[in-house]
């Protein structure tokens, strides 16, 4: 679902971003402020570290049409600095403790983050929080930004052709929801973005009542607490809090192709998109079901997909398939594949759909259910070893309308999964009407154009 | 552990605070004689382990470039009697980690389990490094999976840029060799050769180990015996002459029909070991090291909007030593950005840093070392890293009596030293704005990333991006 990929502003060391699960561990709390805030802690004491993430309900998906890329501009001028704390204050401040920082915005969320030896968490919050309403911007500052984020989209996109061919599948996936722009923004409306558009988007959703501030570290919950208090809390809520309602996908009733060919493609691909439910959306037990599917399908060198594309038929250098769910309306199940040199793409395509029909006619055995599980629940384990995964996981659920006992329960919701529950899933969703299937070739030539 | 992450990790070492609950680290030693350096945290029920032996792209045979990164690929695809599948199912089932790579002068690896599986793990290690089965399916797929890469690498202009600042700068020396081989060489790469590599470089002698987690220095004991022991004691590793970085002055433009043109700049750097290497990583940090308060970062992106992304780093390698650095402008406007940058480069190596950015990267790069040890798989390479670089298991402690020892004179000087030299520049794209005058100096950003284990050839659409 590359139209929720997430974009970072600043190009700073981040810390990789491991599983997408984090587990049961630590004894995670949270309360809320008078002004909605809600605040999360995630306790870990293995180091004298904090890391401190504030994360704005708001994304590339709430954009006015037209504006596309706006979420994400905004993003980028959120470091340019607040009466109180001109130009680049917060940045210096960070850089002289020794701290990181860096920001990213997705389609349901856009997030700003510090890690910083554990005694300056309460000046990160009164730096964020002053910053959550006190940004000026002035178009010397604004007019370069935007030339950063043209560059940003040429590095990202316009310089990749698989890029541009997850783009153009996003916008074929999606009929009419905004997931189908891209979090970027399409080029052309981000040349016209400026400053008051920034600010307007601004003052519209940044408020503490549209907000999830998540500390995971070596921190306590009280003295998180009384520090949220003193800054955060002294911030009014100045803006309604956004709804999201977003323009919902009709029936979807047609397979979709699409064909990115660029002479630079060396090894062609395909892949397909699914319209699935999000963990958000699922009826209970689906999401995690389709979890367990994406395993057992795609994950690893002994997955259905690689095992029967690669080894056994030789006819792949790679497959697998993916299920990312973390989204407030709808979420993707991905497959994918690369043909070895001299196959035809299509005999991969049509490799992939045996197998998918496979698991939708028979189902996945009751070994492969036990090792999908005992894999996933494990990746909840070692999650714990990263407060920024640990972080990003709670910070991403609850920005998509999941709660803190969503994300604990997460590993036995996992284990309650049957394997008829699985398939079930599989019949559910893997319809081609609702699928985008996207060929990543060097030239239309006949032999490898796809209708 | 490739150059980009060796970068980082400088950013890691260059200064350490000694954290208020400072990393304990003891020293193992097995029956055997095996070394570890291990830091016991049983916070979390999992084991990380971190291991590395000299010997990487550089030992690869003579027209067989590309030999280590195979041999790393194919050492978890299947080893005693299990084969690849059954491999991959043993690991799968315990939810075990492990991983290998090669880099120009190491070939190492990773493997992270869960305690409860502990000796199982340790023994699905054994059985890679001790009996590594490299059957010729195994052997073709992974191939062809790596000629796969090679070939969408021949297109991609951050490679390109990259390949040929190394292929240039070392014309003729074994670092000059692309570390995952090339459409030539990989071909003729016979089961016997990655058989003879394995067993030359695969030594006990050459090894370096780091353990953390939930283990503790008695039950990790025979298990370093178990897992190491059977490894000959010594590698027969081909002696590797040091070089240093050739084509300063020169800019080599290479034609790319792409939107945006990518530039790596580089030039002779510092050794670990030079008592100058400190004074270089701090002023580093001020000229172009990643955070945005780099004079580059300021100069390049923040007033003019030329880039994304513009950083230098400071590499250093068994026989050599470095500066890399790269930035991506749009095509009509790479030569302003190519500028821009010379120009700060000659006007740090002729006037150094100010007083007042030294004393913040000074405490930019002493206080973020905590940063680094946050998890245990960071901790696992970064002691790694410390062994390989033999630099003392009291480093820790020692570290930020070495940045703070940095003056503003040594910062001038040895600005002077690494800045000065001129330097090698690739330029990947339509730079329609790159005039053809001699460049001054500078390096290129991440360099060599860590060989793609299994080759997967494109992942799925949603990886995160940063």
């Amino acid at each position: 679902m590359s139209s929720k990929m997430l974009l970072l502003a600043a190009a700073l060391a981040a810390a990789a971003i491991g599983p997408a699960h984090a587990a049961a561990g630590p004894e995670v709390a949270s309360f809320v402020l008078s002004n909605g805030l809600e605040v999360v802690v995630i306790p870990d004491h293995r180091a004298p570290v904090v890391t401190h993430m504030i994360w704005y309900k708001v994304g590339a998906a709430d954009e006015t049409p037209g504006k596309s890329g706006l979420a994400h501009f905004l993003e980028h001028l959120m470091f340019k600095g607040t009466a109180k704390n001109p130009g680049a204050t917060f940045a210096q401040d960070v850089a002289e403790i020794g701290g990181q920082e860096n920001a990213f915005t997705g389609s349901d969320y856009t997030g700003f983050y510090q890690r910083v030896p554990r005694a300056h968490l309460k000046e990160m919050m009164a730096f964020e929080a002053d910053r959550m309403t006190g940004l000026v911007l002035s178009d010397d500052v604004v007019e370069p930004e935007l030339k950063v984020v043209l560059e940003e989209q040429n590095m990202r996109i316009a310089n990749n052709p698989g890029a541009r061919l997850s783009e153009q599948m996003d916008a074929a996936l999606y009929l009419n929801h905004p997931y189908g722009r891209p979090a970027i923004g399409w080029r052309p409306e981000i040349e016209k973005l400026d400053r008051e558009d920034a600010l307007a988007f601004y003052r519209r959703f940044y408020s503490p009542n549209n907000a999830i501030v998540v500390v995971a570290g070596d921190v306590t919950f009280d003295e998180v607490k009384a520090d949220a208090e003193a800054t955060y809390g002294k911030v009014a809520d100045r803006a309604p809090t956004n709804l999201r309602r977003r323009p919902m996908e009709p029936p979807q009733e047609a397979s979709r192709a699409v064909t990115l060919a660029d002479p630079r493609v060396e090894q062609p691909s395909v892949s397909r998109e699914y319209l699935v439910p999000s963990e958000t959306t699922a009826k209970p037990g689906e999401s995690e079901a389709l979890d367990v599917l994406a395993h057992v399908l795609g994950t690893g060198a002994d997955c259905r997909l690689y095992r029967t594309l690669v080894v056994d038929k030789g006819i792949a250098l790679n497959a697998g398939a993916y299920y990312s769910g973390t989204a407030l309306d709808y979420a993707e199940f991905g497959v994918y594949g690369a043909p070895k040199p001299g196959v035809a793409l299509h005999d991969v395509e049509a490799g992939i759909d045996g197998v998918l029909n496979a698991v939708i006619d028979r189902g996945i055995t009751a070994d492969e259910l036990d090792r999908a599980k005992t894999r996933l629940i494990a990746d909840a384990v070692y999650a714990q070893d990263n407060q920024v995964t640990l972080a990003r996981w709670y910070g991403s659920a609850l920005a998509t309308g999941q709660t803190v006992d969503m994300v604990r329960s997460w590993p036995d919701r996992i284990r309650a999964v049957t394997a008829d529950a699985v398939q079930q899933a599989a019949r559910s969703w893997l319809d081609r009407r609702r699928s985008v299937t996207g060929y990543l070739v060097p030239s239309l030539q006949p032999q490898e154009s796809h209708s | 552990m490739n150059a980009f992450a060796r970068a980082l990790l400088a950013l890691a070492l260059a200064a350490i605070a000694v954290p208020a609950r400072a990393t304990t680290i003891q020293r193992v030693v097995s029956p055997g004689g095996i070394e570890a350096w291990l830091v016991r945290e049983t916070a979390v029920p999992l084991i990380a382990v971190d291991f590395a032996f000299v010997g990487g792209s550089v030992q690869d045979p003579p027209g067989k470039g590309g030999t280590a990164n195979l041999v790393a690929s194919l050492l978890d695809q299947g080893a005693g009697n299990l084969d690849s599948q059954a491999f991959a199912d043993a690991l799968d089932r315990k939810a075990i980690e492990m991983n290998f790579y090669a880099d120009r002068d190491h070939l190492g690896g990773a493997l992270r389990t869960l305690t409860e599986n502990r000796d199982e793990a340790f023994d699905m290690l054994r059985l890679a490094l001790t009996a590594p089965r490299f059957d010729a399916a195994d052997v073709e797929l992974n191939r062809a999976q790596i000629l796969s890469m090679l070939r969408r690498r021949s297109t991609s202009p951050v490679d390109i840029a990259n390949r040929r600042w190394w292929q240039t700068a070392f014309a003729g020396q074994p670092y000059g060799r692309p570390v995952s081989g090339t459409r030539e060489t990989l071909p003729d790469i016979t089961i016997d050769d990655l058989k003879s590599y394995w067993h030359r470089v695969l030594a006990r002698q050459n090894l370096k180990i780091a353990v953390v987690g939930d283990i503790d220095a008695e039950t990790l004991k025979p298990l370093l015996d178990r897992v190491f022991g059977a490894l000959p004691a010594k590698p027969d590793l081909v002696p590797v002459a040091n070089v240093v970085p050739r084509g300063l002055g020169r800019r080599i433009d290479i034609s790319l029909d792409v939107p945006q043109a990518v530039v790596d700049f580089g030039g002779p750097g510092i050794a670990r070991k030079d008592p100058d290497f400190m004074a270089a990583y701090v002023i580093n940090h001020i000229l172009g090291g990643g955070s945005s308060d780099s004079r580059l970062y300021q100069e390049v992106r923040e007033k003019r909007g030329l880039a994304y992304s513009v950083s230098n780093s400071l590499i250093w390698l068994d026989h050599s030593a470095l500066f890399l650095g790269g930035t991506a402008s749009r095509a009509d406007r790479a030569g302003e950005t190519l500028d821009v940058i010379e120009k700060q480069i000659h006007r740090f190596a002729e006037q150094g840093p100010t007083a007042a950015e030294l004393a913040e990267a000074k405490n930019y790069v002493t206080s973020s070392f905590a940063l680094n040890l946050d998890t245990s798989t960071k901790i696992a390479s970064l002691l790694v890293q410390l062994q390989l670089d033999d630099l003392g298991i009291d480093y820790f402690q020692q570290r930020t009596a070495s940045i703070d020892a940095v003056t503003l004179d040594d910062a001038k000087r040895v600005a002077k030293r690494l800045f000065d030299n001129g330097m090698l520049v690739t330029v990947v794209g339509k730079p329609e704005g790159v005039a053809s005058a001699a460049v001054a100096s500078g390096p290129a950003v991440s360099s060599q990333r860590r060989a793609p284990l299994t080759g997967p050839p494109i992942g799925p659409a949603n990886s995160e991006l940063r």
